[in-house]
């Protein structure tokens, strides 16, 4: 059964460090220098949430249902 | 289930640290191992430094005390004996823990006090321009070594370790889970418990040696990762530049506070 996976980025938070979009084993992220990541590959990710652990800025969040 | 955001003070970030920063990670695994722990606020004590990772007791919903540099572990000791049902937590960074307040580190694992001492090492003071501590690695340049630094750098683990910490462990930021699980262990452990969490500086180190931006920086130090398993059949020359990650030492050994207490038992017995 497929999860249901959201993520939300809090962009006033986010102070744009790129380690979410380089880091993601799943490549879910797509960053360009000097705006916070935007989600393009949701299908592909697994919900590891790694993504939110590494974030220093706690600008991630990532939901498992 | 308590989230580590429970344990945070959210309404004070955006956090005052660099963009890409590592601490911040180490920041939400010790919220995150409180809430996994589930221990009353109030039981908790954390004291930190001066420096960059001196900064976490902004950012927690706990009791917390900002003392002197160097100093966070003898204030530390004094409210770990004054009540010992506190949980006590010690935040520094290398600059504080091991460079200005080496000595005390040293004499806070001897006596074996109980508390958790959890160093983020980022290779220099960051919070002051990047100039070079104990522990920057021979070679690499900062602000105050311009042409390569020149003393050999020193092992924060293997310090703790030698002076008879009895939980020592090291993880990365690049991997928080196994961070959160030395931590929590650490947390557990009755006795002196230190946990190195090496951190990337890409403001400072990084920018500096040529590393890269922090994901770079991320990457390479689990390129240099070893578990101790792998490290007990490597050369000292192999090891120059390797990290070795995973619990060091851990072993039982009757903490301070217990061993005064026993002394005064005997003595109302005797009496």
């Amino acid at each position: 059964m497929k999860k249901e996976i959201s993520i939300f980025i809090n962009e006033r938070l986010c102070k744009q460090c790129g380690i979410c979009s380089a880091l993601c084993p799943k490549k879910v992220f797509t960053q360009e220098i000097g705006h916070p990541p935007v989600i393009t590959n949701l299908e592909d990710c697994i919900g590891c949430a790694l993504c939110q652990m590494r974030c220093p800025d706690f600008a991630i969040e990532v939901e498992v249902k | 289930m308590a989230t580590y955001k429970d344990y945070m003070l959210f309404d004070k970030l955006p956090q005052t640290w660099c963009a890409g920063c590592g601490e911040g990670i180490a920041l939400q695994s010790i919220a995150a191992v409180l809430a996994s722990t589930g221990y009353d606020k109030h039981d908790i004590a954390l004291v930190s430094g001066i420096g960059c990772f001196g900064r976490v007791d902004d950012y927690l919903d706990l009791n917390c005390m900002h003392v002197t540099h160097g100093r966070a572990l003898p204030a530390a000791t004094g409210i770990a004996l004054a009540n010992p049902n506190l949980h006590v937590l010690v935040t520094m960074g290398d600059g504080d823990g091991v460079t200005i307040g080496g000595n005390h580190l040293i004499h806070c694992a001897r006596r074996n006090i109980n508390l958790t001492a959890i160093i983020a090492n980022n290779y220099n003071y960051g919070q002051t321009g990047g100039q070079y501590s104990a522990t920057t690695p021979t070679g690499s340049i900062t602000s105050t070594s311009p042409y390569g630094h020149v003393e050999p750098p020193m092992d924060i683990c293997k310090l703790a370790a030698a002076a008879g910490g009895t939980y020592v462990a090291r993880a990365t930021s690049y991997n928080p889970v196994q961070m959160r699980k030395l931590i929590k262990d650490g947390i557990y452990h009755k006795g002196f418990s230190l946990i190195e969490i090496m951190v990337a500086c890409p403001t400072h180190y990084g920018r500096y040696n040529k590393q890269g931006e922090a994901a770079r920086m991320m990457k390479l130090m689990n390129e240099q990762s070893i578990t101790p398993e792998e490290a007990s059949h490597m050369t000292e020359e192999e090891l120059s530049n390797k990290i070795v990650v995973g619990c060091l030492v851990n072993k039982e050994r009757d903490d301070y506070y217990t061993k005064y207490h026993k002394i005064i038992e005997e003595e109302r017995e005797e009496a």
